[in-house]
């Protein structure tokens, strides 16, 4: 024991060695996202400017605020599949609540703008409390209970549009998910903000620390005497929310609200807090490490558009890059477990 | 006639010497009894007849012929099986399919046979005199009758030496009897049993001869025909025998001051399967021992008082207030902290030192937003008072040594000191150093009037520490020691 103890103070003090492998988690991800820049700047003249760093950012915002909530969830060891179904629901249910043009042929029901915008973030909190109430008090285990949600959300999407689309959200949604301040589009000021809401929650509050406990080991986080049922039904709500939120303005920023319309954000960002390098399992990673992984998709979706590459090779790639960063993943917490001595 | 015969085998682990010079011999058709305290050598010599541990010296004879097996499937071809406390039957298939389990007669077409199967466990089971239905699911059985068929299983499969280890532990008195009938008609059929146990009146009840470990030796066998359970606890601690004697029959004057008040009180708590109508009270300033062989229930009651296992039944009383803990921050905010057996299970390895000392005082210490420079301050005073190396708040939890983590976990309740502080196995796997200092500690909290339950399955531990104590047994307490003189001997012969 005590032989085993001080080999791993030797590894854990190791130099540069031993620091670059605690970081690798992090530094991947890095490296990855400037290997990227590198390769497109070089590969299409197109791709490094100021314009197109718009074109990125405003892409990657809407996946970007589903993640944040998806990284609260992923840090507790948990996992949230009905993100982007929520998202959708929430889009449609704003759009429902509000006065669509007369060639919308949608029963729905028209309200001020701002009750419209209240319906909705209660919808997504009444969503994410369904989730918390079968994950802490039933017992469900979290990829199944939200994998009924996505149905469920699914569903309240057909029922509203019964296949039809509508047009109209409030004014409020309208500007933020589709206009812009000078030349910084709302929807990138909005992702930023709720971004940095979340890095000083996850960093600076007791909530955050419980999360990180939480997800880090929970036994031992219930025999600290934790209220564990709250912080993952919390971290299921805020989920929610940040879906509700991105939903209704994905919705502006898409001009419409239909079925199945967020399909691809499910995988797109679980995929953004993966390859950023927050822990499956649990207790380690964070914001930055999202918007990293962000940023990592983001510019690989965009700077494939500006190389001359088949299209349908995207998809592949994606899924590469996606196979290698859960490699890294893993192997990032073997490593870090060995050092921690188990 | 010796079906097994182990001559001068020596093993030892790491330098620390498990088993010195031991012999031991089995005979054909017999009950062989073995007993000893937790360390002394039993199960190391267990797992070197089963094949699990294969590098000793010494000499291992099966039927007059010197065996070495290199692995536990060598040793069950020998036909030496063994059935562990924890059982290992398949709970969700039938009883058919336990007995035959990796051997399924097939019919011509290469599907299992389920008609022979059944015929052939229900012969089985019945040539053991247990009368069960091999249809019916394993996991629907008592625990009991699991058991029993999983000793029909390890012998259907050929075994002609079986091993039990604590067969009894958790059987009600007429679950015993129905094993002891079983072990009959195995030792009937010219098979040989050896019975490990803490149980020594099960021991004496059914078995032919018993063998006593100490310290790694064998030290004694007798038939049980002519020996008490006082010759045998005396045998196991060594008494007259000069060494260490003066430690074990050492009484100790129990009795804590008069007049304290109680801070914790429990009524008829209940958990099925682990403990039942357990009654206890704690004063302040005062602490209390639960003593209690592996899988008396301790363990558990420790949980429930920190309402991690909500009771089924009873009521447990705070400072007079009738207090349901249905988890464990709820009795966290009633003033009632653990220690749980494991370190695993309540200490964060990845995390740096000071978080794990703050995780129970955050809510105490901020209300929005963290204050890290106030947890290092409460960190370093911890680390100071309870001189834990190396003495830095960042260092990561997982880079200290046991001895160290456990005055971490401690540490933990101390910021803000309950009203009862609950502690599972507080010594298990410590040096004498670290046990020295975790031992003060606890004396430091009893004079600062904390209300203090010690719970282990170690007697010395309890007996170091404890002002009153509680003897369980399968689950219910069963002797309290107050105000009296206790020694070792008189607690192993309690439980």
């Amino acid at each position: 024991m005590s032989e085993q103890l001080g080999e791993t103070i030797v590894r854990g003090r190791g130099g540069a060695t031993g620091w670059l492998r605690g970081q690798l988690r992090n530094i991947a991800p890095f490296a990855t996202l400037l290997f990227l820049v590198v390769f497109f700047s070089l590969a299409s003249p197109s791709f490094l400017t100021v314009g197109n760093l718009y074109n990125v950012l405003t892409q990657i915002s809407v996946t970007g605020i589903i993640a944040v909530g998806l990284t609260f969830v992923i840090l507790c060891a948990e996992i949230d599949l009905s993100v982007a179904s929520i998202a959708n629901a929430i889009g449609i249910v704003v759009a429902f609540f509000t006065l669509q043009d007369a060639s919308v042929n949608i029963a729905n029901v028209p309200l001020p703008g701002w009750a419209a915008i209240v319906v909705a973030l209660a919808a997504c909190f009444a969503l994410g409390a369904v989730n918390a109430f079968g994950l802490t008090v039933i017992g469900i285990p979290s990829f199944i209970m939200t994998l009924a949600m996505l149905q469920i959300a699914a569903g309240i999407c057909a029922l509203l549009v019964r296949g039809q689309i509508a047009y109209a959200v409030p004014k409020l949604v309208v500007t933020l998910g589709s206009k812009s301040l000078g030349p910084v589009p709302w929807i990138v000021i909005v992702a930023a903000v709720i971004m940095l809401l979340a890095h000083l929650v996850l960093t600076y509050t007791r909530f955050g620390r419980y999360v990180y406990m939480v997800g880090g080991n929970r036994e031992a986080a219930e025999y600290s005497g934790v209220n564990v049922r709250a912080i993952l039904s919390a971290v299921m709500i805020i989920s929610a929310l940040c879906s509700g939120v991105a939903g209704m303005l994905g919705v502006a920023y898409f001009g419409s609200a239909q079925q199945n319309e967020f399909d691809t954000y499910l995988l797109d960002s679980i995929s953004a807090v993966v390859v950023g390098g927050t822990s499956l399992f649990g207790g380690q990673g964070g914001i930055g490490n999202t918007l990293i992984g962000l940023f990592v998709l983001g510019v690989l979706n965009n700077g494939l558009d500006h190389v001359d590459i088949d299209s349908f090779l995207k998809i592949l790639i994606r899924g590469l890059i996606l196979l290698i960063a859960l490699v890294i993943n893993v192997y990032a917490q073997r490593l870090r477990s060995a050092e921690a001595g188990g | 006639m010796v079906i097994l015969r182990l001559t001068g085998i020596c093993k030892s682990f790491g330098g620390v010497a498990a088993l010195r010079d031991v012999s031991f011999s089995l005979a054909e058709g017999e009950i062989h009894g073995l007993v000893g305290e937790n360390g002394a050598g039993k199960s190391t010599l267990m797992k070197i007849i089963a094949g699990v541990h294969h590098e000793f010296d010494g000499d291992m004879q099966l039927a007059g012929e010197r065996v070495r097996f290199t692995s536990a499937r060598d040793a069950r071809a020998a036909g030496i099986g063994m059935v562990h406390q924890e059982l290992s039957a398949v709970r969700t298939l039938s009883v058919a399919e336990n007995v035959y389990l990796g051997v399924q007669p097939l019919t011509r077409f290469g599907t299992i046979d389920w008609a022979a199967m059944r015929r052939g466990a229900g012969e089985h089971l019945a040539s053991l005199g247990i009368k069960l239905d091999p249809r019916t699911e394993m996991g629907a059985l008592p625990l009991g009758l699991q058991q029993l068929v999983e000793i029909a299983r390890v012998l259907f499969s050929g075994a002609r030496i079986i091993i039990l280890d604590e067969p009894t532990s958790a059987l009600s008195p007429p679950e015993v009897e129905r094993l002891f009938g079983v072990l009959h008609q195995v030792r009937a059929s010219g098979r040989s049993v050896v019975f490990i146990s803490h149980f020594l009146d099960d021991v004496l009840a059914v078995c032919d001869r018993v063998t006593v470990f100490r310290n790694g030796r064998n030290v004694a066998t007798a038939d049980c025909a002519d020996v008490d359970k006082g010759w045998i606890i005396d045998q196991m601690i060594g008494t007259g025998h000069g060494e260490l004697a003066e430690t074990y029959t050492e009484e100790r004057q129990l009795g804590a001051p008069s007049g304290l008040r109680v801070v914790m009180e429990a009524n008829g708590l209940t958990v099925p399967g682990a403990f039942r109508d357990v009654s206890l009270r704690v004063h302040g300033g005062e602490v209390l021992g639960i003593y209690g062989f592996m899988g008396s229930g301790q363990l558990e009651l420790a949980r429930t008082l920190f309402g991690k296992l909500p009771p089924r039944r009873g009521r447990i009383a705070i400072e007079g207030r009738l207090t349901h803990l249905r988890s464990t921050a709820q009795a966290r905010r009633a003033g009632i902290a653990l220690v749980p057996e494991s370190r695993r299970s309540m200490l964060f390895a990845q995390e740096p030192v000071f978080k794990n000392m703050t995780i129970s005082v955050l809510d105490r210490l901020s209300r929005l937003f963290l204050r890290p420079a106030a947890e290092r301050a409460i960190a370093r005073r911890h680390i100071e008072a309870l001189r834990i190396r190396p003495p830095f708040p960042d260092r990561r939890l997982g880079t200290l040594s046991g001895g160290n983590q456990q005055k971490v976990a401690l540490a933990r309740w101390l910021t803000h000191p309950p009203k009862v502080l609950v502690l599972s196995e507080p010594t298990r796997g410590m040096d004498v150093g670290a046990k020295d200092d975790v031992m003060k500690i606890v004396r430091d909290l009893r004079a600062q009037g904390m209300g203090i339950v010690v719970v282990s399955t170690e007697p010395e531990t309890v007996l170091a520490l404890a002002d009153r104590i509680l003897v369980m047994k399968k689950g219910v307490v069963v002797r309290e020691f107050a105000a009296e003189p206790v020694s070792k001997d008189r607690l192993l012969a309690a439980a």
